[in-house]
C-alpha cells in the first residue's frame, strides 16, 4: 500500500514524532525524580561554599600535576616504544608488541596496585622517586604509554618516506634524520589524539584513590569523596564533578578544533 | 687508482631486483667530472632506480658504484659522509614542512656539516639568491608553489657544496609553465660546470644541456653518446619509438597488444 502522505509531509510528521519524544522523556524525568531530595543530597550551598579554595589550591591542582606527570612520562616512554615497534631490530619490536598488549589489556586499576604494592616488593629498599607523585606518575604512565606508543607509531608512518629520503641524500643519519626531521612531523600530526589521551589521563587520575595519599596529595575524587563522608552530604561529589568538567570540556574542544586544522591542512 | 683522470661517477655491472622483478640487468656508465648525463626512457626502465643506487637510496642487488673516488657500495664505506658530496633533488620536492624555506636550507648544515648558525645562514642565502628565490627565505614551503619548491629543492642540496647533483625527475611533478624556472636554475649550475645526472622526459633540455645522453629500456642501456645523436638521429629502433612518443604522444602509432609502458605498469 502506498502512503498517500507527500515527501514533506512524511518528513514533517517524522520530526514532530522526535520532538514529541524528547519532550515526554524530559518530562518525565523533571516529573518523576524527587528534586528536593537531589537538592538536599547534591547542591547544599555553604557545603559547596566550605569547599573553596581548598578543592581549587590543592584537589585540582594535584588533579593537574598527577596528570601532566603522568602524560610526560606516558609521552617520552611511548616515544621508545614506538621507535622500539618501528626497530629493525626483532627483539625490540617483540618487546614493544608484548608492552602494548599487556598494558592496553589490562585496567588502569590493576596497574596502580601493582604499581603501589608490587614494586616495593620486587625491589626491596627501592623508592620510587617523588613519593606518591612518582608512583601516580609511573602507573599513569605506564599505562599512557601503550597507547600513545601505537599512536605516535602511526604518526611516524604517515610522514611521508620522501621526507626520511631527502634527510638521508643530505647527510644525515637514520637516527638523526628521525630527530631532525620525521619525529617533529608526526609528532604535529598526533596532536589532537594525544590531546584526547590527555583528557583520558585527566580522568584516570582519580585512581590515586586507591593508594593511600596525605591530605595534601588528595586529588579531587578522593577530596570529594572524602568529605562527602565527613558531611554526610554528596554536594563535594558534585563539585568536584565540575571541577573535571572545567577542564575536559575546554580540551575536547580543543582537540576538535586541532582535528579540524589538521584535517585542512592535510 | 688516481682520483685525477678518474670520472665522477662510475657505475660497474649494476643490478637492482625487488623481489623477482629485475629493474636494472647490468648497468655500465661513467660521467666525467664536469659533465651533464641525461637518462631517458620510458617508465619502469630503471633511470630513476639507477639515479637512486649512484647515492644508495637503494641497496643495488649486484654491481659497484663508485662516486669521486669513493666506492659507495662497499659494505664498510661511511655512507653518510659520501652523500654529503651528492646533492640529490627529487620528482616531488621532499622540502622539509616543518621549518621555514631558509630553515631548510640551514638545518642539514648545522646538523649535517656541523657549520654554525651564522655560517649556515650566509650559505642559505647565498644559495636561496643563486635560484631566485631569497625573498621567500620566511616563508614555509606549503605557501610556495610547486615550482619554487623545487628550486628551493636545489638551493637545499646545493647549500651542502656537493661534488656531484642528481636529478630525478626534477619537472614532472610541476605544472608545465612552472617548468621553465626550474630547467633555467639547472641550466645555471651545468653552466658552473657542476657534474650532473640528471632523468627528465624534457627533450628540449636534454638536446641544449647535455654533454649526454642515455636511453634506457628494460633495466639496460640501448643507446648513448651526444645529445644531438641519441635525441636528434637515434641509432636504435627502440629509441626511435620511444622520442616519437614523447615528442610527438598524438602522432604516436598505437601500442601493440602489450607495451613497454603496460608491464611497466603493472610491476610492483
Amino acid at each position: 500500500m502506498t502512503s498517500r502522505l507527500t515527501r514533506r509531509q512524511r518528513r514533517r510528521v517524522s520530526q514532530g514524532v522526535q520532538y514529541a519524544v524528547f519532550a515526554a522523556a524530559v518530562a518525565a524525568v523533571a516529573v518523576l525524580a524527587d528534586w528536593e531530595r537531589l537538592r538536599n543530597q547534591f547542591a547544599q550551598r555553604d557545603l559547596a561554599r566550605e569547599l573553596f579554595p581548598e578543592i581549587i589550591t590543592t584537589a585540582l591542582r594535584n588533579t593537574v600535576v598527577y596528570t601532566v606527570s603522568g602524560f610526560a612520562f606516558g609521552l617520552a616512554l611511548g616515544l621508545v616504544i614506538a621507535l622500539m615497534r618501528l626497530s629493525s631490530v626483532a627483539p625490540y619490536r617483540w618487546v614493544a608488541g608484548v608492552y602494548i598488549e599487556f598494558f592496553r589489556g589490562l585496567p588502569a586499576l590493576l596497574i596502580f596496585i601493582f604499581v603501589g604494592v608490587a614494586v616495593p616488593l620486587a625491589f626491596p629498599g627501592t623508592e620510587i622517586p617523588g613519593g606518591t607523585y612518582g608512583k601516580v606518575a609511573l602507573g599513569l604512565g605506564l599505562v599512557a604509554a601503550a597507547y600513545m606508543a601505537e599512536t605516535i607509531r602511526a604518526g611516524i608512518q604517515a610522514v611521508p618516506r620522501g621526507q626520511m629520503e631527502a634527510a638521508r641524500s643530505l647527510g644525515f643519519s637514520h637516527a638523526r634524520a628521525m630527530v631532525s626531521v620525521v619525529i617533529p612531523q608526526a609528532l604535529r600530526i598526533v596532536i589532537p589524539p594525544l590531546t584526547n589521551e590527555l583528557v583520558l589521563l585527566f580522568k584516570d587520575s582519580s585512581l590515586v584513590l586507591f593508594l593511600g595519599v596525605t591530605l595534601e596529595e588528595r586529588e579531587l575524587t578522593k577530596f570529594g569523596r572524602d568529605l562527602a563522608s565527613q558531611t554526610a552530604n554528596s554536594t563535594p561529589i558534585l563539585v568536584a564533578g565540575l571541577c573535571y568538567l572545567l577542564v575536559t570540556v575546554p580540551l575536547g574542544f580543543l582537540v576538535r578544533r586541532l582535528e579540524a586544522r589538521t584535517g585542512r591542512a592535510g | 687508482m688516481d682520483a685525477g683522470g678518474r670520472a665522477e661517477i662510475e657505475v660497474r655491472g649494476l643490478r637492482k631486483a625487488f623481489g623477482d622483478h629485475e629493474v636494472l640487468r647490468g648497468i655500465d656508465l661513467e660521467v666525467a667530472r664536469g659533465e651533464v648525463v641525461c637518462v631517458i626512457g620510458p617508465s619502469g626502465s630503471g633511470k630513476s632506480t639507477l639515479l637512486r643506487c649512484v647515492n644508495l637510496l637503494e641497496e643495488p642487488t649486484a654491481g659497484r658504484v663508485f662516486v669521486g673516488g669513493t666506492e659507495v657500495t662497499d659494505p664498510d664505506v661511511d655512507i653518510d659522509a659520501v652523500r654529503r658530496r651528492i646533492g640529490m633533488v627529487f620528482q616531488q620536492f621532499n622540502l622539509f614542512p616543518h621549518v621555514t624555506v631558509e630553515e631548510n636550507l640551514t638545518l642539514p648544515q648545522r646538523r649535517v656539516l656541523g657549520r654554525d648558525g651564522e655560517a649556515a645562514a650566509r650559505v642559505a642565502r647565498e644559495n636561496l639568491e643563486r635560484v631566485g628565490l631569497l625573498e621567500k627565505a620566511a616563508a614555509y614551503p606549503a605557501k610556495l608553489s610547486g615550482g619554487q619548491q623545487q628550486r628551493v629543492a636545489i638551493a637545499r642540496a646545493l647549500a651542502m657544496d656537493p661534488e656531484v647533483m642528481l636529478f630525478d625527475e626534477p619537472t614532472s611533478a610541476l605544472d608545465p609553465e612552472l617548468v621553465g624556472d626550474v630547467l633555467a636554475v639547472m641550466r645555471g649550475l651545468a653552466g658552473d660546470g657542476m657534474t650532473m645526472m640528471v632523468v627528465t622526459h624534457e627533450m628540449s633540455f636534454a638536446r641544449e644541456v647535455a654533454d649526454r645522453v642515455v636511453f634506457m629500456d628494460g633495466g639496460r642501456i640501448v643507446e648513448e653518446g651526444p645529445a644531438e645523436q641519441v635525441v636528434g638521429a637515434p641509432r636504435q629502433a627502440r629509441t626511435r619509438d620511444f622520442l616519437t612518443r614523447v615528442l610527438d604522444p598524438a602522432a604516436a602509432a598505437p601500442p601493440g597488444p602489450e607495451s613497454a609502458a603496460d608491464r611497466a605498469d603493472r610491476a610492483p
